[in-house]
């Protein structure tokens, strides 16, 4: 009885943000465990959008101990913690924000981890690094992608916002597209839509019926005589559609008079023929996938995808509009089910058992088919490799100084300060000058290490040192809310990631994306 | 048109506040510890080449924010929650919080300052205590449920005396409203606005993965019904399709809620319909159940039952946390001159990537609400005044609730048609298919309009075409 109990009164905690991932999203949320490295401000504002829609478990390693900088700008360290391990306090605090999560905790750093048991990490479904200097970051982005855990990095620099997501493949079947094309099939009919729009004749209806056939019928029985009078030909440019939708113009009912009737199905059917008549076929993106991709859909030939089987609302009465919707619908299944056949075909010649993908999968994917998604990101390695850096991108960014590039560029090179003299550039007030002409010795030196011929403003630098590795709240929040949501994006492989590197500007409330 | 806006108020506050210090026996100084406020005084107490031309790094930057600056926050939600928070770890210690709502289960995934023991309890007041218990020295005042109402906000504002505004509001109208209030308080001489008369309103709204922060500097940017096309309203289904031919489960339950439930009345005479009751969702529910079986539709659930009856808007903690910051950015830049603020609307959406937008909304040139002329409005003198009240209802850039039409006819103040009091509704009624000539209206005649919308009348100018 407790079972249900918990159940119901979760899924009403949840309910706001079920109706965005659903039940079967919300139970991968619930199997995961994340890793958060460094319970900085940023961590722990990232760790709360987690925490709070009920991930299963997280664990925090971090080896610092609390000092009066944290605990000013840390909801999740109160000043009564200074002086305790960081890891320690920081899930105290966050653990209370939700019942439904078990919070663990490391007192190590992530280097002394990586020296002594770098297995540690593969238990995680994400791992999450914040404020890690640049060499951690390469050995432990090394770890996990030769264990295939995803990676996300983020920093949080001043007014600078910084995430880098290192994953090798991901796969997203539900990418919830927010302006997807129907699946109509009209420019090629498959048999029982063809049969069904015969049982219409249009001409001896009587006018009740006529005002209440759907558009899908209206567009499929005046494409049939089109295409009888114009050699199977579709219309093509837009005098032809213009002449298509004139067709279907003069199929409204008029009165004694010649005055054409109030007839919205037929105004429906004129307005969607543009997209109507669109070409079904596959789509780039998801040919490649078919490519390369080693799941299900190796099997599809590349003509054809199965059909969706949803059709939007329309004008039409309730028996004309089910009627159709389930032509549609029985025809999705019988594709899901010869998909299905496939599948357990394949599945046994490589001698897995049929049922390792269920059916509610294959559906799911089948229903998903035309909006499938596969995100790989390049690893840390080749972005920092002088072979294989992305030059192209960097400097084509560069053609305007005051891109958000200038703020990836900066962050590397205060990597580089912290590499050198083992802190950051100004973060005492007397240092901001004269750390200056260091960093910039600094930046010149990573350009030319990677033959980039780009400028550089010197107000950069000054606003670099200027910050003084600040970490201030409402930019840590800022990420805090973006980096959450990635992180449920890999867990629960709906919706789509960024790939891979997105820069926040808070001066300016501006942000990019770029693929390094 | 940069100028910093405190610099008048920062003066005389700082003054009157020290004297209040003095008689709490100068309660400010004990919540510090050392490098409490290390990361946000490197932008206080330092020069830069990117801070706002006003700047002048110091120590009085971080003691306005601490002992005088005043905030009020508009809502204790998903964004107030984040706000507060957010405010209060910027230095900000002088907040008002304002939210009539008290607090339900579905908010505890985001609403991170409540827990399930709060439910039913003030959310402000919650919000309040849980941010000054949390955060030493903050200081939030909640307005709750029981004493927020349109009057008693003006008084809050006339005797407050806010620095900022900031809304984390989850309606137009309430938007408007507030939009309408600080733009009450402008004060013009010989025409030209007192800068020291600008309060600033910082607005944010959310909703599934997509989100809004603005800055609104009444008088001077673009208000809230200067880009009202921005909002367009929601769209019902069409009568006949709910109650004739339904095709999908959101029809079934429209009937329900529409049709059966008036008809029925299965929990009493006059028990209106609520959301929150699962007794009343299970009963619709139910119905709808049996309205889609009539017509062979599937898909009725209890989830798409309530959603549909309440009109539920998804919701998760990283869209507010990701707005509700860029809002609290912008208060900080505001009030301290750190930075050029956000000039002045950015759009964020998270549903494939992350993707930002951010560019400067206009003034329109006849807003109803920010510009000092009144609106023309065009009609034959043979229109009836219904047709003045859908005009005024049913236009984009006004979009008014219930709109109360007066106008000065032979010297006289005269209602022409009020809807919200029932008696003066049904004396007024008739004139609604009265012609504008037939109610003595003339060419240019000014018509003063109250609504739910805006705090203070709308003048329109009545222009007659041929």
């Amino acid at each position: 009885a407790t079972m249900a109990a918990t159940k119901a009164s979760k899924e009403q905690k949840y309910d706001r943000q079920l109706r965005l991932w659903g039940d079967h999203g919300q139970e991968t949320l619930e199997n995961a465990h994340v890793c958060l490295i460094n319970a900085t401000a940023t961590g722990t504002e990232i760790l709360k959008n987690l925490v709070l829609p009920g991930i299963g478990a997280f664990t925090i390693v971090d080896g610092h101990t609390v000092s009066g900088e944290d605990a000013g700008n840390n909801f999740f360290l109160s000043n009564n913690s200074i002086g305790r391990n960081r890891a320690q306090a920081a899930t105290e605090l966050l653990q209370e924000l939700n019942g439904d999560v078990s919070g663990n905790f490391v007192e190590e750093s992530p280097d002394k981890l990586l020296d002594n048991d770098p297995e540690f990490f593969h238990r995680f479904t994400i791992v999450i690094g914040v404020q890690l200097p640049e060499s951690t970051c390469l050995r432990l982005g090394s770890v996990l992608w030769n264990a295939s855990v995803p990676f996300l990095i983020c920093k949080t620099y001043g007014l600078i916002g910084y995430m880098r997501l290192v994953v090798q493949e991901h796969t997203v079947i539900e990418s919830h597209p927010d302006n997807a094309l129907e699946d109509l099939r009209l420019d090629q009919p498959f048999e029982e839509f063809k049969n069904h729009t015969n049982s219409y004749d249009l001409d001896s209806m009587d006018k009740k019926d006529h005002s209440h056939t759907p558009w899908i019928i209206i567009v499929a029985k005046y494409l049939e005589k089109w295409l009888s009078e114009h050699n199977d030909q579709l219309p093509k440019n837009y005098k032809e559609k213009e002449a298509f939708r004139q067709t279907i113009r003069e199929g409204i009912i008029k009165t004694d008079g010649g005055v054409p009737e109030d007839e919205e199905n037929f105004e429906e059917a004129i307005k969607n023929v543009n997209t109507a008549l669109n070409l079904t076929k596959v789509c780039g993106v998801i040919q490649l996938i078919f490519y390369h991709s080693s799941c299900v859909c190796r099997v599809f030939s590349l003509i054809h995808l199965p059909v969706r089987g949803t059709i939007p609302d329309m004008i039409a009465d309730s028996q004309k509009f089910i009627n159709l919707q389930n032509v549609y619908r029985e025809k999705a299944m019988q594709d899901a089910a010869a998909v299905s056949k496939h599948v357990e075909c394949l599945l046994r010649s490589v001698g897995k058992p049929p049922e390792s993908i269920s059916e509610k999968d294959i559906k799911l994917f089948c229903k998903n088919a035309s909006f499938l998604r596969v995100v790989r990101c390049r690893s840390l390695a080749e972005e920092y490799s002088v072979d294989s850096v992305n030059k192209d991108e960097i400097a084509s960014y560069m053609d305007n100084p005051d891109s958000e590039m200038v703020f990836y560029l900066m962050l590397r090179a205060v990597d580089r300060f912290y590499q050198q003299h083992s802190r950051y550039p100004g973060v005492y007030n007397y240092q901001v000058e004269e750390d200056i002409n260091k960093l910039k010795v600094c930046v010149n030196s990573l350009l030319q290490e990677y033959s980039l011929s780009v400028n550089i403003k010197d107000d950069y630098i000054h606003e670099f040192c200027r910050y003084g590795a600040a970490e201030p709240h409402t930019v840590s929040a800022f990420l805090g809310g973006s980096a959450a949501q990635e992180a449920i994006k890999i867990i629960s492989h709906q919706f789509v990631p960024f790939n891979n590197t997105f820069i926040y500007n808070a001066m300016s409330q501006t942000s990019a994306t770029f693929q390094l | 048109l940069l100028f910093s806006l405190f610099r008048e108020k920062k003066r005389t506050k700082v003054v009157e506040l020290t004297e209040n210090m003095v008689v709490d026996g100068g309660s400010g100084v004990s919540f510090e510890w050392g490098g409490r406020w290390s990361h946000i005084k490197k932008f206080l107490e330092r020069p830069g080449p990117f801070t706002h031309p006003d700047f002048e790094p110091g120590t009085e930057g971080l003691q306005f924010l601490l002992e005088t600056c005043k905030i009020l926050v508009i809502g204790a939600g998903g964004l107030g929650c984040e706000l507060l928070k957010d405010l209060a770890l910027t230095g900000f210690r002088n907040i008002n919080v304002v939210d009539m709502d008290t607090i339900d289960v579905s908010n505890l995934n985001r609403q991170f300052l409540f827990r399930p023991k709060d439910v039913g309890r003030p959310k402000a007041e919650v919000a309040a205590d849980f941010i000054n218990s949390r955060v030493p020295g903050c200081c939030v005042v909640p307005y709750p449920f029981y004493c927020v109402d349109c009057i008693n906000l003006s008084r809050l504002f006339l005797r407050l005396e806010f620095h900022i505004i900031v809304c984390g509001l989850d309606s137009i109208v309430a938007r408007r409203w507030m939009n309408g209030m600080l733009l009450s308080l402008l004060v013009y001489e010989d025409g030209v606005l007192d800068p020291g008369s600008i309060i600033p309103l910082i607005d944010g709204g959310t909703e599934g993965f997509k989100g809004n922060a603005r800055v609104i500097l009444p008088g001077m940017t673009a208000c809230i019904d200067c880009t009202l096309e921005l909002y367009p309203p929601q769209i019902n289904f069409p009568m006949c399709t709910i109650a004739s031919m339904p095709r999908l489960p959101e029809h079934c339950i429209e009937y329900v809620r529409i049709l059966q439930w008036p008809k029925e009345l299965p929990f009493g005479d006059g028990v209106v319909l609520d959301g929150d009751d699962p007794e009343h969702i299970q009963w619709v529910f139910q119905r709808s159940l049996e309205r889609a079986a009539e017509f062979s539709i599937t898909g009725v659930t209890y989830r798409l039952t309530q959603g549909v009856v309440k009109r539920i808007i998804p919701a998760v903690a990283s869209t507010n946390a990701v707005i509700a910051a860029a809002c609290a950015t912008e208060v900080f830049k505001l009030a301290t001159s750190a930075y050029i603020p956000l000039s002045n609307y950015m759009v964020f959406n998270d549903v494939d990537g992350l993707y930002t937008y951010t560019f400067e909304a206009e003034r329109k040139e006849n807003c109803s609400a920010c510009r000092q002329v009144p609106q023309d409005l065009h009609f034959q003198q043979s229109s009836k005044l219904q047709e003045v009240l859908d005009f005024l209802t049913e236009n984009a850039s006004l979009q008014m609730k219930s709109p109360a039409i007066t106008a000065t006819v032979e010297g006289k103040n005269k209602t022409l048609y009020l809807q919200s009091v029932p008696s003066i509704e049904q004396r007024t009624r008739a004139n609604l298919s009265k012609t504008l000539k037939e109610l003595g209206l003339t060419d240019g005649q000014e018509l003063a309009v109250a609504d739910s919308t805006t705090p203070q009348t709308v003048m329109f100018r009545l222009c007659f075409t041929s």
